[in-house]
C-alpha cells in the first residue's frame, strides 16, 4: 500500500546501507525523524534528504554566481622565454584543437564547457519540476539526474591540468606557469555542482505521482 | 521473502532472483538496484589489495618529467599540490588534494579495513562505520579524471619540451581500471550482511 503522502508509508530505507525496514510508530506529519537510525549500518535514516529543494537551489545560485568569473578570468598564466600568455577555459580548448588533439579537445570541451552549463540547466529544470509537482515523464527526469550525477566529477579536468603544469614548468625566464585566480572560481563551480547533485533527492521526483495515486485510491 | 527498495525513487519490491553476476534494475524507474556477485569478498578483496600496492607507487614516484634545454624537472601528486599553496592557491590545492590523494586512499583503505576481516573471519572494532563511509567518499575520489589531466598537460607541454612519462604513470594506468572493477565487483548487500551476523 504505497499510497499517499511519504509520511504514510510502512517501510523506510536507509540510503547508506539500503536497508528496507517497517517504519517504528513514527509521529505522523514528520518528514525528518531525530533520532531514527538504521538497524544495520547505524546511519541516520530520513525518509527524504532534508530539505533538498532548498539546498540544491542554494548550491545552484552560488554556482551560477562563480561561473561567470571562472570563464572570464584566466586560469593560468604560461611564460616562455620571456612572453606572457594568460589562458582561460575556452582559450585552453581553441588550443587543444588547434593543436590537432581531436578526441583529447572533445573530452576536455565536453568536461569544462559543456558538462557545467548542463548540470546548472538540468538540475535546475529537475528542482522547478518537483517544485511545480509536474508528473511529465518521470522516468526520463530520472534518467537526467542519473547522467547528471555520473559527469559532474569530469569537470575536474582542467583543475588537474592546472596543477600539473604549475607543478612542472618552474624554470625561471626560461618557461614557467603560474595559477590565476580564474581556477579558484572554477573549482568553486566544479564543487557547488557536485554539492547541488548530491542535496538533490531524485525520490521526490516520483512523490507528485504518488499523491496523484494515493488521492485517486481514497475516491474509489 | 525479502523486499528491497529502489533508493533513487523509493519503490518497494520483492528482491528478485538474480543469477551470479547478473543485475537487478528497478521496475519503476530503471535505475540498478543491485549486482550480484556471490564471490564478491574474495574478488574486491584481492583487488582492493592491489590496488593498495599501484596507489603506494603512484604516490611516491613521479608521474612525468619535463626536459628543456638541458634543465628537467619532474613532479609527484603531493608536489602538485604543494606547488599551488606556493602560489597562493589554498583552496585549489586543498581540492586536488582531496580529490586526487585522500579520497582515494580513504576509500582504498576503509574497503581494506573491512574487506580484510570479513574474508578471513574475525571481526574489528567500527566495521560499519567503515563500510559506511566508503560510500562517501566514492563521488570525491576522481583518479580517472586525475589520468585525463595528465594527458592534457602532457599534450600542452610537448611541443615547448620533451616530456617523459614516469613510473607513476604506469601505476595510475593499472590503478584506475582495478579500482572500476572493485567497485563493479563490488555486492555491498553480501558484504553488509556479512557484517550483520557477525556483529
Amino acid at each position: 500500500m504505497a499510497h499517499g503522502s511519504p509520511i504514510d508509508w510502512p517501510h523506510v530505507q536507509c540510503s547508506v546501507c539500503r536497508l528496507v525496514m517497517r517504519v517504528p510508530a513514527l509521529r505522523r506529519g514528520t518528514v525528518r525523524q531525530p533520532n531514527f537510525c538504521c538497524a544495520r549500518c547505524g546511519a541516520t535514516v530520513h525518509r527524504r534528504k532534508p530539505d533538498s529543494l532548498a539546498r540544491t537551489t542554494a548550491f545552484l545560485l552560488a554556482a551560477v554566481f562563480c561561473y561567470f568569473p571562472a570563464n572570464l578570468y584566466p586560469i593560468m598564466q604560461a611564460t616562455s622565454l620571456g612572453r606572457a600568455q594568460e589562458d582561460t577555459i575556452v582559450t585552453g580548448v581553441v588550443y587543444l584543437f588547434e593543436s590537432g588533439m581531436w578526441p583529447l579537445a572533445a573530452i576536455v570541451f565536453v568536461a569544462s564547457v559543456v558538462v557545467p552549463v548542463a548540470k546548472i540547466v538540468s538540475l535546475a529544470g529537475l528542482v522547478l519540476s518537483v517544485r511545480w509537482k509536474s508528473r511529465w515523464r518521470p522516468r526520463d527526469r530520472a534518467a537526467t539526474y542519473r547522467i547528471v550525477e555520473l559527469i559532474g566529477r569530469w569537470s575536474m579536468v582542467d583543475v588537474y591540468v592546472v596543477t600539473i603544469l604549475v607543478a612542472l614548468v618552474h624554470m625561471g625566464t626560461l618557461a614557467n606557469v603560474e595559477v590565476r585566480f580564474g581556477a579558484a572560481f572554477f573549482a568553486a563551480v566544479v564543487v557547488l555542482t557536485i554539492l547541488a547533485a548530491e542535496s538533490f533527492d531524485p525520490r521526490l521526483i516520483w512523490d507528485a505521482l504518488e499523491e496523484r495515486d494515493g488521492r485517486e485510491a481514497r475516491a474509489r | 521473502m525479502r523486499i528491497v527498495g529502489c533508493h533513487e525513487c523509493d519503490a518497494v519490491m520483492e528482491e528478485p532472483f538474480v543469477p551470479d553476476g547478473g543485475a537487478a534494475y528497478c521496475i519503476r524507474c530503471g535505475a540498478l538496484l543491485f549486482r550480484r556477485h556471490s564471490r564478491t569478498v574474495e574478488v574486491c578483496f584481492a583487488l582492493v589489495v592491489a590496488a593498495a600496492i599501484l596507489y603506494t607507487v603512484a604516490n611516491v614516484y613521479p608521474f612525468l618529467a619535463f626536459q628543456m634545454q638541458g634543465q628537467q624537472t619532474h613532479t609527484t601528486l603531493l608536489e602538485g599540490v604543494d606547488a599551488l599553496m606556493d602560489q597562493g592557491e589554498n583552496a585549489v590545492a586543498a581540492l586536488v588534494f582531496l580529490t586526487a590523494i585522500a579520497s582515494p586512499a580513504c576509500e582504498i583503505g576503509l574497503l581494506l579495513y573491512v574487506l580484510g576481516p570479513v574474508f578471513f573471519g574475525f571481526r574489528l572494532p567500527g566495521m560499519a562505520v567503515a563500510f559506511r563511509f566508503v560510500e562517501q567518499f566514492r563521488p570525491w575520489s576522481m583518479l580517472e579524471v586525475f589520468l585525463i589531466g595528465i594527458l592534457v598537460a602532457g599534450v600542452k607541454l610537448a611541443d615547448l619540451a620533451d616530456i617523459v612519462p614516469g613510473t607513476a604513470l604506469y601505476a595510475f594506468g593499472l590503478l584506475i581500471p582495478i579500482l572500476a572493477a572493485a567497485s563493479n565487483f563490488l555486492d555491498a548487500e553480501i558484504v553488509w550482511r556479512r557484517i550483520a551476523e557477525e556483529a
